[in-house]
């Protein structure tokens, strides 16, 4: 299992879809799977960094692991800040017209579509969000 | 992100290459769209990737040009297409 650290701050982005196209290196997943990981993390990361910490800011550890049968990555996600199961969110409505659409709220639909299994839970004051996507390769 | 802008008699076309996710949808959101503009094009030949704080963008820009038929998007790669069917954007937006 491979663990990176970062501020929750959004900046910090372009590191961890770096590391994890690191850890995707030797899979040679397709361009979709590929993809939809990035959204799976940018989504949740930058959703930490906007709202579970307040000014002060806070951190955040995400963990990649990797499962067999079939070939699996398991994204963990956990920060200390407020309490916040994104899963817990209503989903937007995608079918109304465009003048009602809110703008907003289609980050964790997004993660929900893209990953295979979501699973969140709060513990030790910790928030873990985890997303969990097969491997196509 | 690239943003090559071309202006011809109240028609934009805004051309995006690279990628539009919440680092960069800033830039595109500090794109000018003067009332003069009768109609908006962004041409997505160049973009690889999409993700929520960039269709965020999209449809704001969307939203301002509804009176006058909406937002046109042209050459929609498959990646990012994936994002707009499974969001619903494939509904609201003119694709070409």
């Amino acid at each position: 299992m491979e663990k990176l650290t970062l501020d929750a701050k959004k900046e910090n982005l372009k590191s961890l879809i770096d590391y994890l196209n690191k850890i995707l290196e030797p899979y040679n997943v397709t361009p979709k799977t590929q993809i939809q990981l990035e959204l799976v993390a940018e989504e949740i990361f930058v959703n930490i960094c906007s709202y579970a910490y307040s000014d002060n800011g806070g951190k955040v550890s995400i963990s990649f692991e990797i499962f067999e049968n079939p070939l699996s990555l398991k994204i963990t996600f956990e920060d200390k800040g407020k309490p916040y199961n994104p899963l817990e969110r209503k989903d937007p409505d995608i079918n109304l017209e465009a003048d009602k659409r809110q703008i907003g709220g289609l980050g964790v639909f997004i993660v929900k579509q893209a990953a295979d299994e979501c699973e969140y839970k709060y513990q030790n004051e910790t928030n873990i969000f985890s997303v969990k996507k097969a491997l196509d390769f | 992100m690239n943003i090559k802008r071309t202006e011809n008699d109240g028609e934009l076309t805004l051309l995006l290459e690279g990628r539009l996710d919440t680092l960069t949808a800033p830039q595109l959101e500090d794109e000018i769209i003067s009332d003069s503009v009768n109609k908006l094009t962004l041409d997505l030949a160049g973009l690889e990737y999409i993700s929520s704080a960039g269709l965020r963008v999209v449809l704001s820009l969307h939203k301002k040009m509804l009176s006058k038929g909406g937002l046109t998007v042209a050459n929609v790669g498959e990646a990012v297409l994936d994002v707009f069917n499974a969001t619903g954007f494939t509904d609201i937006l003119n694709i070409i």
